[in-house]
C-alpha cells in the first residue's frame, strides 16, 4: 500500500511475528514426537506411546479448531454443531475401517460388520455401498458433511437466520443426529458405534509404524489446512468474512450476497470438520455417538474462544492448550475438570475476549 | 345422586348379615357332613352372598379346613365361624369331590362379586368374562342389580355379555352381542370375532358390533393420544415459560436454564428429606415449589449481577458463559448428591390412574402436571401483566433510556425479571422430579427443547410459548405411533427449522421498527 | 452517465396497522440532486428501505428504469446500482479506510471471485483517488474503529463512490457534523450529483439550502409539498406540519 510506511511497524504485526515464529516451532516438535518415541525408553528424550497418542488426537482437534475458527472468528457463524460435522466425517471413516476388518470379525462375516449380524441383517444396507473403498470413504468424510452444511445453511441463511438463533439450530442438529445414531436401525452400530479396527490401507493399526503414518497425516492435513485457512483470511474473502461477521447488512447494501458468502465460508468448514474426523478415528480407534452430543460442539468452541478467535494461530493455540490443560487435570483430579472448563467459559468471556493471542499483543482491540 | 347410589349397597351390607347371621351359620353347618350336604351347603352360602363365607370356602378348596369330632370348623387353629381359639386334638381335615368343587367355583364368582373390594368384583367379573359359561348369567344379572362402581359393572356387563353370547338360544346370544358391542373394549372385539366364525347367521349383527367398538376404540386412542399430547406439550411448557420470560423478554441467553430447572428438582428432594418423618411430610411437595422457585431465583439474581450484567449485547458470549455456568452447576450437584438418580416420593394424591369417561386412562401425577403448568402460566401471565414489577419490567424491555430518566432502576429490573425467570424454571423442576429422573443432568434434556419452543412460539410472547408448547407436545405425540419416540423428535426440529424458513419470528411474531432493534 | 430514472408509485407500507409510507409517489430523474425532509414519522427511512430493499411495500411500484425493485433483495439492487447511506454511519471497524474502499470497488462480488481478487494498478489509483477526495489519504492504513464521527461519515460516502452507483441515496448525512464539516459534506454532494442522482434525506433546512436544489417534503408517509427551498418554506401546510397550529 502506498500510504505511510515511515513508522515503525505497529505492535500488531510484531506480535504477529513472535505468533508465527511459536507456530512454526510448535509444528516443528509435533514432527519430531514420533521420532523421538523411537528412541530407547531411558533416553532423556523419550517420548512415551500415550504422549504420541495424545497429540495426535489433539492435531486433529487443531483442525477442528481451525474450521470453527474460520466460521465463527471471521465470518461471526458460531455454529454449535461443528461436533457433528467431525462426527460424521469419523463415521465415513469407521464405516471404511469396518468393511476392512472382513471375516476378522467376532462372527467371520466376509461382508457384514460384527453388528450387522449380532441384529439379524441379511445384506448390507445401502448406505454403506461403496465404502470398502478408501478414495470413496475419505470423500464421503468431505461431501457428507459439507451437503448437511450446505442444507442447513441455506435453510437458515436464507431466512437471515443469525446469531444466537443460528447456535441454537446447530445445536438441535447435532442433537437430532446424536438421538438418531444412538438408533440400533440407523445401521450405524447405535450405542457401541464402531471399534475394534485391524488395518488401513494395507497396514496394520496396531503397529507403531502405521500410527507414526497417521500421525504425520494428520500433521500434514493441519499444515494444509492452516495454508488454506490463512490463503483465505487473507484474501479479499477474508475481508469480507470479517465484514459479514461486523456489519451484515450493510455489506449487503455494498450488494454482496451474504448468504452465498456465509454458505460456501460454512460449508468449507464443516468439510474440514469432516476431514478432521476422518484422521481421529484411526488414530483413536472407535467412533460412537457420543462425538455427537451437544457438549462436544461448544468444548471445541471453547478451544478458539480461550486461544483467540479471529486468528488461525489462536484457534491451534486453544484446542493444544485446552486439551493439554484436561489430559492433565483429568489424570489426577477428574472431579475438578468440569469446574476448570465451565470456569474458562466464564474467565475466557469475560475478561479474555481475545483469548491468549490477545494477551500476547497489545494491539487495538476490536 | 350419585354420592347415594354409592352408599346404598354399603347400607344393604350392613344390614345384611343381621337378617342373614342365623341363616349363614347352618348353611355352614352342613359343610362338616358327607358330600351332599357340602354341596347344598356350599350353594347356599353362596346364594347368601355373604362375604364371610369366602375364606371358609377358599379353606375348603385348597384342604385347610378342619373339623372336631364335634362338627366344629376350624381353620389354622381358629374356629371358622367365630375366630375363637379352638381345641387343636383330634382334628380331622375335611374332604371334599369333584361334586363339591364344582359347586365352589360358582359360590366363588358369586362371592367375590359381592366382596367388599371393587378390585376383588372385577377381577371376579374379569375370571366370568374368560369362563364365558352360560351357567353365569343369572348371577351377573343379580350382582349387576346390586353393583353401583362404574369401572366393576363394566367388567360385569362386558362378563355377562360374554356369557350371553355362549348361549345356545340365539336371542340371548343377539342380547350378548349388542351388550359387547357397546363396552368398547378391545377383548370384547376378539371375543365377537372368534364367534363370528361360530354363528354365521348372526354375522351381521357381530360386525356391526364390531365396527362399533372399532370407532370408539379409535376415539379412545385419539384422546389418550391428545391427552399425552397435552401431558408432554405442559412439560415443554413449564421448562419454556422461564426461558420465555429471560429470553423472550429480556433477550438473555441463558443455557444455564436446564441447571435451573435441575436445582429446583433437587431443592425438592432436600424438602422431601428435611420433613421426612414430621406430621409436615405429606406436604413435602406443594411446599417445594416456592421452595424450588426461592433457591432458583436465588442462583439466577447471583448469576445475573456478578456475570450476565457484563454481557448486555453480546448475546454470543454470554450463550457461551451460562453454557460453563451450567456445567459448574451441573458438577457441583455431581459433587454433592453424587451421580446416582435421586428419590423423589409421589405423595398418594398424585398416584394412580384416573379413568375419564369414555375409558380413557390418564395417570393420576401427568393431570396434576397439566393443572400445574397452567397455573404457573397463570401466575406467571398475572405477574407481568397487573404488578408493578410487571410494568417496569415492560417498561425496561420497551426503552430502557425512558425508563430510567423515569426513576425506574434498571440494574433491578434487570435482576428481578432474571430471577423471576430462574424461580419459574425451578418451580419446573418440582414438577419434572415427579415424572423423570433426578440427576445432575436432568436438564440437559430440556434446553434445547425450551429454545425451539420459545423461537417456535415467537420471542416475546407468553401466549405464543403456551400455543408453541402444546402444538410440539401434540404434533411429537402424534408422529409418535408411526416414526417412533425419536424419529418423531427429530421430525418435530426439522419441522421447527423448517417454519422459520416461513415465519423466521415465530408463530406471535412482534411487527414493524420495535421488533428490528 | 446515461442513468435511470426511480419511479414510486402509490406506495404504501403497513406495520401491524401502522401506515408508515401512505400512497406515496415520487420520481427522481437522472443526474438530479433531491433533498427530502419532514418531521419525525414522516417516512423518511421507511422509503429508503423500500428503494433499498430492506422492506417490501404492501402496495404500489417501486422502478429503477425498468427494474421491479420490489422483487429484488438487498444485494441485487445494490449492484443495479443504487448506493445507500445510512443515518448511523457504518464502516467494517475491523478493516482498515483502504480496505474497507477495497471492499466497495465496484468488482464481482461472488465468494470465488473475492478469493481469487488481485488489487491491480487501476484500481489501487481509483481507491487512492477516493481517497484523496474525501480527505481520509493519510489514513488509509487505519482502522475505521478509530475515524472521528466525520470521518467516518466520509469513508462511508467514499465506499458509496468506489461503487459507482446511479443513484446515490443519503440519510442525514450531516448528522452530529460540525458547521466547517457540513460545509464540506454539502460541496462533496454538489460535486457527486450531476454524474449521478442523489436522494438526501435531511433535517438540517440550512444544510438543504446550502444544496440549493429541488425539495420534497414528506409527512405522514405522503407527498406534501415539492419545489425549491422558498417555495416549501413558504407552503401554509408545511409551515403548519412544522410549526403546529
Amino acid at each position: 500500500m502506498s500510504a505511510t510506511t515511515t513508522l515503525a511497524p505497529p505492535p500488531r504485526l510484531q506480535s504477529a511475528l513472535v505468533l508465527r515464529g511459536l507456530l512454526l516451532a510448535g509444528l516443528a516438535i509435533l514432527a519430531l514426537l514420533p521420532l523421538l518415541n523411537r528412541l530407547p525408553v531411558d533416553s532423556v528424550l523419550h517420548v512415551s506411546d500415550f504422549i504420541v497418542a495424545v497429540t495426535g488426537k489433539w492435531i486433529c482437534y487443531g483442525v477442528l479448531a481451525l474450521a470453527i475458527d474460520l466460521a465463527w472468528g471471521y465470518a461471526g457463524i458460531l455454529s454449535l454443531g461443528h461436533g457433528a460435522f467431525f462426527a460424521l466425517g469419523g463415521y465415513a471413516m469407521g464405516m471404511h475401517l469396518m468393511r476392512l476388518i472382513g471375516p476378522r470379525g467376532v462372527y467371520g462375516n466376509p461382508v457384514l460388520p460384527d453388528f450387522m449380524v449380532f441384529l439379524g441383517y441379511a445384506e448390507l444396507p445401502w448406505t454403506w455401498w461403496g465404502f470398502s473403498s478408501f478414495p470413496f470413504a475419505l470423500l464421503m468424510a468431505l461431501l457428507v458433511p459439507g451437503l448437511l452444511a450446505g442444507v442447513v445453511g441455506y435453510l437458515a441463511f436464507r431466512s437471515r437466520i443469525t446469531g444466537v438463533y443460528l447456535s441454537i439450530i446447530t445445536q438441535a442438529m447435532t442433537y437430532a443426529l446424536m438421538l438418531a445414531f444412538f438408533r440400533n436401525d440407523m445401521g450405524f452400530g447405535g450405542n457401541n458405534g464402531f471399534t475394534d479396527f485391524k488395518e488401513l490401507l494395507g497396514m496394520p493399526l496396531n503397529s507403531g509404524g502405521t500410527r507414526a503414518m497417521l500421525f504425520y497425516a494428520a500433521l500434514a492435513v493441519l499444515g494444509l489446512s492452516l495454508l488454506l485457512c490463512r490463503h483465505i483470511t487473507q484474501s479479499k474473502l477474508g475481508r469480507v468474512l470479517v465484514a459479514v461477521r461486523d456489519a451484515e447488512s450493510r455489506l449487503r447494501f455494498l450488494g454482496y450476497n451474504t448468504t452465498h458468502v456465509k454458505l460456501s465460508v460454512f460449508v468449507l468448514s464443516a468439510m474440514l470438520a469432516g476431514l478432521a474426523g476422518a484422521l481421529y478415528v484411526p488414530l483413536v480407534g472407535i467412533i460412537n455417538p457420543g462425538e455427537f452430543s451437544p457438549g462436544n460442539s461448544i468444548e471445541a468452541v471453547i478451544w478458539v474462544a480461550v486461544g483467540g478467535r479471529g486468528t488461525l494461530v489462536g484457534a491451534l493455540l486453544g484446542a493444544f492448550s485446552v486439551n493439554a490443560l484436561k489430559t492433565w487435570l483429568t489424570s489426577f483430579a477428574p472431579d475438578l475438570w468440569l469446574f476448570v472448563l465451565g470456569g474458562l467459559f466464564v474467565a475466557v468471556t469475560l475478561f479474555l475476549p481475545r483469548g491468549l493471542v490477545g494477551l500476547m499483543s497489545r494491539g487495538p482491540g476490536r | 345422586m350419585s354420592r347415594l347410589l354409592r352408599l346404598l349397597p354399603l347400607l344393604l351390607l350392613l344390614a345384611g348379615p343381621l337378617r342373614a347371621q342365623e341363616g349363614f351359620e347352618t348353611a355352614a353347618a352342613g359343610l362338616s357332613g358327607g358330600f351332599a350336604a357340602q354341596v347344598e351347603a356350599v350353594d347356599r352360602l353362596g346364594a347368601l352372598g355373604d362375604p364371610r363365607a369366602l375364606p371358609i370356602l377358599r379353606a375348603l378348596s385348597e384342604g385347610r379346613l378342619q373339623k372336631t369330632p364335634e362338627g366344629v370348623l376350624v381353620i389354622g387353629g381358629q374356629d371358622a365361624l367365630t375366630g375363637a381359639p379352638a381345641a387343636t386334638a383330634s382334628l380331622e381335615t375335611v374332604r371334599i369331590n369333584n361334586r363339591v368343587r364344582g359347586a365352589l367355583r360358582g359360590a366363588f364368582g358369586r362371592l367375590e362379586l359381592a366382596s367388599f373390594s371393587v378390585a376383588e368384583r372385577i377381577s371376579a367379573a374379569g375370571g366370568l368374562f374368560r369362563a364365558r359359561s352360560p351357567d353365569n348369567i343369572a348371577m351377573l344379572e343379580d350382582a349387576l342389580g346390586r353393583e353401583s362402581d362404574a369401572a366393576a359393572r363394566t367388567a360385569m356387563e362386558q362378563a355377562l355379555a360374554a356369557s350371553r353370547l355362549a348361549a345356545p338360544e340365539a336371542a340371548v346370544k343377539r342380547q350378548g352381542i349388542l351388550l359387547l358391542g357397546g363396552t368398547g373394549s378391545p377383548e370384547a372385539r376378539s371375543l365377537l370375532l372368534e364367534a363370528r366364525a361360530a354363528n354365521p347367521d348372526l354375522a351381521a349383527e357381530i360386525d356391526a358390533a364390531v365396527s362399533a367398538i372399532d370407532g370408539r376404540l379409535q376415539l379412545r386412542r385419539a384422546a389418550e393420544t391428545a391427552f399425552q399430547g397435552l401431558s408432554l406439550g405442559s412439560v415443554l411448557l413449564l421448562a419454556a415459560l422461564g426461558l420465555a420470560v429471560t429470553f423472550g423478554v429480556m433477550g438473555i441467553i441463558n443455557m444455564a436454564h436446564g441447571e435451573m430447572v435441575m436445582l429446583g428438582a433437587y431443592t425438592t428432594v432436600v424438602v422431601q428429606g428435611l420433613l421426612r418423618g414430621t406430621p409436615l411430610a405429606p406436604w413435602a411437595l406443594p411446599l417445594s415449589v416456592p421452595a424450588a422457585f426461592l433457591v432458583a431465583a436465588a442462583v439466577g439474581v447471583a448469576l445475573e449481577r456478578t456475570l450476565i450484567r457484563h454481557l448486555y449485547g453480546r448475546p454470543l458470549e454470554t450463550l457461551l458463559m451460562t453454557f460453563g455456568v451450567g456445567m459448574i452447576l451441573q458438577q457441583a450437584v455431581r459433587l454433592i448428591f453424587g451421580a446416582q438418580n435421586q428419590e423423589v416420593t409421589s405423595p398418594a394424591w398424585m398416584q394412580g390412574i384416573v379413568t375419564l369417561p369414555g375409558g380413557v386412562e390418564v395417570t393420576q401425577n401427568r393431570l396434576w402436571i397439566i393443572l400445574f403448568a397452567l397455573l404457573v402460566l397463570a401466575v406467571t401471565v398475572a405477574a407481568i401483566r397487573f404488578t408493578r414489577f410487571g410494568l417496569e419490567m415492560r417498561a425496561v424491555v420497551q426503552n430502557r433510556r425512558i425508563a430510567s430518566t423515569m426513576g425506574i432502576r434498571t440494574g433491578r429490573v434487570d435482576a428481578m425479571t432474571f430471577a423471576f425467570g430462574s424461580g419459574i424454571a425451578g418451580m419446573a423442576g418440582v414438577a419434572l422430579s415427579q415424572i423423570d429422573n433426578v440427576s445432575p443432568n436432568l436438564g440437559t434434556g430440556y434446553i434445547i427443547d425450551s429454545f425451539m419452543v420459545v423461537v417456535f412460539g415467537g420471542v416475546g410472547s407468553l401466549a405464543g410459548t403456551m400455543i408453541g408448547a402444546f402444538t410440539l407436545g401434540l404434533v411429537n405425540k402424534m408422529l409418535e405411533p408411526w416414526a417412533g419416540a425419536v424419529l418423531a423428535k427429530i421430525a418435530v426440529l426439522v419441522g421447527i427449522m423448517l417454519f422459520i424458513q416461513r415465519r423466521p419470528k415465530g408463530l406471535f411474531a412482534l411487527k414493524g421498527r420495535a421488533a428490528e432493534q | 452517465m446515461s442513468g435511470s430514472s426511480l419511479y414510486l408509485d402509490g406506495v404504501s407500507v403497513v406495520f401491524d396497522g401502522f401506515r408508515a409510507l401512505n400512497n406515496l409517489s415520487l420520481i427522481i430523474e437522472p443526474g438530479e440532486l433531491r433533498a427530502i425532509i419532514g418531521p419525525n414519522g414522516a417516512g423518511k427511512t421507511t422509503m429508503m428501505d423500500i428503494v433499498t430493499g430492506k422492506t417490501r411495500p404492501t402496495t404500489g411500484v417501486v422502478r429503477f428504469g425498468e427494474h421491479d425493485l420490489t422483487r429484488m433483495d438487498e444485494a441485487a439492487i445494490a449492484n443495479l446500482g443504487i448506493g445507500r447511506k445510512f443515518q448511523k454511519p457504518t464502516v467494517f471497524d475491523a478493516l482498515t479506510v483502504f480496505e474497507n474502499l477495497e471492499l466497495a470497488l465496484k468488482a464481482p462480488r461472488d465468494p470465488w471471485s473475492c478469493l481469487r481478487w488481485v488489487l491491480g494498478a487501476q484500481s489501487r489509483r481509483r481507491i487512492e483517488g477516493v481517497m484523496e477526495e474525501i480527505g481520509l489519504a493519510e489514513r488509509a492504513r487505519d482502522r475505521a474503529a478509530i475515524l472521528s464521527h466525520g470521518q467516518r461519515q466520509w469513508l462511508e460516502i467514499g465506499m458509496l463512490l468506489m461503487q459507482e452507483p446511479q443513484l446515490l441515496l443519503v440519510d442525514e448525512p450531516v448528522a452530529g457534523m460540525t458547521d466547517q464539516e457540513t460545509e464540506h459534506t454539502a460541496a462533496l454532494l454538489r460535486r457527486i450529483a450531476g454524474q449521478r442522482s442523489v436522494v438526501v434525506v435531511e433535517h438540517d433546512l440550512e444544510f438543504v439550502r446550502a444544496l440549493g436544489e429541488k425539495v420534497t417534503v414528506l409527512c405522514e408517509g405522503t407527498v406534501l409539498s415539492e419545489g425549491s427551498i422558498d417555495h416549501v418554506q413558504n407552503d401554509p401546510r408545511v409551515i403548519e406540519v412544522y410549526l403546529g397550529r
